[in-house]
């Protein structure tokens, strides 16, 4: 039982260990309920199975969560990312109606994802403003702004057809779909400027204790404005992918929530919303759990009213076994009385 | 500390210039009747921010009222339609929400999670829980329910004070009371203000945070109870996203997010703008709702920065 305290009371070290514990139980529960999860299939030259589907729908939500990864490490939060989501989509059908060649299009829409992280983060490094209030500004009025985007082009038709968005967004590439590349590339250049360069270092800096930072000499402000701006930069790649897929400018609803389920693969992931940490891995693997969380509650029968429910139990067992406090005050309980008081 | 009553003029100020920018647009806008209506219309919302506001001054958040207000609802409906009375239902379910809310509370302080996490599951677990007892929009049919729809004050001209707008009015009254005549109005000033002080001085961490998130979940579940008895429906997606309306309300009413400062009359009035910009749009016609977030997003930032540096001037002068 002593044994049993000691690793509830220290598990500081291998903090990969929860998150991944959640998906192998959530994995370990699928192939029991739904036989055949696991097997994957070639299908017209396509890999295909449950497996290859969550990753596929996890997708543009852990490209967001790794935006909202970064700018978490900098104590702040970005509440605004499905609002930029719905105006890329409406910058897309915009350029496309107007006959833009689809590069620009694209251009334009990640675009219009910077400049809403520029909008995001001089309100927080330069005004000062708190994060979660300066990111509401976008969140409230950002699907206003989508919609008037869409009146550019008479907005009567909000729909369009491309082969080039197509292709990266629901298109294939040696087997797999195109967008787990976009998704790889994206994890390995944030990887690379995260951990390849000072910059993630400056993050973790800036998000430990700013004034410090600012002390030793990093531009505190220099840096938060960075991390809005990778954060616009993610929400606008996950819009294009998101707006490809449906083939139409939705602004009431594209992304909707998607900030919630951004923030919660972050936390799921071990990173702490106080700031100076980032996990981008770790943060891949909270998108998955959720994700694979969905999937299994559609897949195993379980009448679909139940599966906020049921996420919202296991994210709360996910939070209960994170806990630091809890699992003080179990490893106290476990322990004999006396031995066990650090 | 005169200080302290600036946000609140501005809040007032900007809801009179709102008012009577209206009033110079249309006819019959300057009434009682649109003041009574827009009253009763915002309500649920007032209701729920009032609840809000404690929470945010304690420094903490609530994401969770939308979902309490759609799970209020659809609980008291099916309680009705298994021959409860309307207001055993609607006390069982403020019973509940305050319960719910001292939980929440409790895992806060003693686990250590975060406000924004834990009632970012508590959104995902209530409006999960209204699919549960019902996928359907719900009738509220009793007796009571006419009763209450049709009871009223008269004011002068032609308008009145509806009883959903008496109930909020009261609430308000009430949170007014608490937040600056009793022991705990007290405590969450402090707790909000300076956690580490406020420990320091002897202020009952657990048991406040524990208070201010079961008067928070009260407070969220008296609004479903008069949004139910309001549309005499429970509908399971009811109120999605008022959480959002409700935390701009407070901050429109002046209430800093960061704690520790604010005023609950503030949100009466952050409340009345919010639905003041819909009632013009109504008016209108011909603008759209995406002008009316827009504009709600361009009034955010105004006063977010007016509050910036008013506030900013007094933490300076409190620093130094």
């Amino acid at each position: 039982m002593r044994r049993l305290g000691a690793i509830l009371g220290q598990p500081g070290e291998a903090r990969a260990v929860w998150p991944l514990l959640a998906l192998a139980l959530i994995l370990a529960v699928d192939g029991v309920l739904t036989p055949g999860f696991f097997t994957v299939r070639v299908v017209e030259g396509h890999l295909f199975g449950s497996l290859i589907d969550v990753v596929y729908r996890a997708m543009p939500t852990a490209v967001v969560a790794l935006g909202m990864a970064v700018v978490i490490g900098t104590k702040g939060i970005d509440l605004s990312v499905g609002a930029v989501i719905a105006i890329c989509g409406a910058v897309i059908t915009w350029r496309l109606h107007m006959g833009d060649p689809p590069v620009l299009v694209l251009a334009a829409a990640l675009a219009a994802g910077l400049l809403c992280g520029l909008w995001n983060g001089l309100l927080v490094a330069l005004l000062d403003i708190q994060p979660i209030v300066a990111t509401l500004i976008l969140m409230v009025s950002g699907r206003g702004i989508a919609q008037m985007i869409d009146l550019l082009y008479g907005g009567t038709d909000p729909s369009f057809t491309s082969d080039f968005f197509a292709a990266l967004s629901t298109g294939h590439l040696a087997m797999l779909p195109s967008r787990l590349f976009l998704g790889a590339g994206i994890f390995a250049l944030l990887w690379l400027l995260m951990r390849r360069t000072a910059f993630g270092l400056f993050i973790e800096a800036v998000g430990g204790n700013a004034a410090a930072a600012d002390l030793a000499g990093i531009n505190a402000r220099a840096i938060k404005l960075a991390a809005y701006l990778v954060s616009g930069l993610c929400a606008g790649f996950s819009g294009v992918v998101i707006t490809a897929d449906t083939h139409t400018s939705d602004p009431v609803s594209a992304g909707l929530y998607i900030e919630l389920d951004a923030i919660l693969a972050v936390v799921i992931g071990g990173g702490s919303l106080a700031g100076g940490r980032v996990y981008l891995g770790l943060t891949v693997l909270g998108a998955l759990v959720i994700q694979c969380l969905t999937t299994s509650i559609l897949m195993s029968g379980v009448p679909p009213e139940y599966n906020l429910v049921v996420k919202a139990v296991v994210v709360l067992i996910v939070l209960l076994m994170q806990s630091r406090k809890l699992r003080v005050l179990m490893a106290r309980a476990f322990s004999s009385p006396g031995a066990g008081s650090p | 500390m005169k200080d302290r009553y600036l946000p609140l003029a501005a809040t007032v100020f900007v809801f009179a210039a709102l008012f009577l920018s209206g009033g110079a647009m249309f006819k019959h806008f300057l009434s009682t009747l649109v003041l009574g209506d827009l009253l009763a219309d915002n309500a649920f919302i007032i209701i729920a921010a009032i609840g809000a506001t404690f929470v945010i001054i304690s420094g903490g958040i609530d994401l969770s009222i939308g979902s309490t207000i759609g799970f209020v609802g659809v609980v008291m409906a099916h309680l009705v339609s298994q021959g409860w009375h309307p207001l055993a239902a609607g006390a069982a379910m403020i019973a509940f929400g305050a319960v719910y809310g001292g939980c929440v509370g409790w895992l806060i302080d003693a686990c250590e999670i975060q406000p924004f996490i834990i009632t970012l599951a508590g959104l995902f677990l209530l409006r999960g829980a209204c699919f549960m007892v019902s996928l359907d929009s719900v009738p509220i049919q009793h007796p009571f329910v006419d009763a209450f729809a049709g009871w009223r004050i008269p004011l002068p001209g032609d308008g009145f004070l509806a009883s959903s707008a008496v109930v909020m009015l009261l609430a308000l009254a009430g949170g007014v009371v608490i937040a600056h005549f009793t022991r705990f109005g007290t405590n969450v000033y402090a707790i909000g203000g300076d956690p580490a002080s406020a420990r320091l001085m002897g202020v009952p961490i657990r048991r406040t945070t524990m208070m201010v998130y079961a008067l928070g979940g009260f407070y969220s579940a008296l609004a479903g109870v008069i949004y139910a008895l309001y549309t005499a429906s429970g509908y399971p997606l009811a109120a999605s996203g008022v959480e959002l309306d409700a935390i701009a309300a407070v901050v429109l009413g002046g209430t800093l997010l960061t704690g520790g400062v604010g005023l609950v009359v503030g949100t009466l009035f952050g409340g009345l703008i919010l639905g003041l910009i819909s009632t013009i749009i109504d008016f209108d016609g011909s603008l759209t709702s995406a002008w009316a977030r827009v504009i709600v997003g361009v009034l955010l930032l105004v006063f977010i920065l007016a509050q910036r540096m008013i506030v900013g001037s007094l933490m300076h002068r409190r620093a130094s």
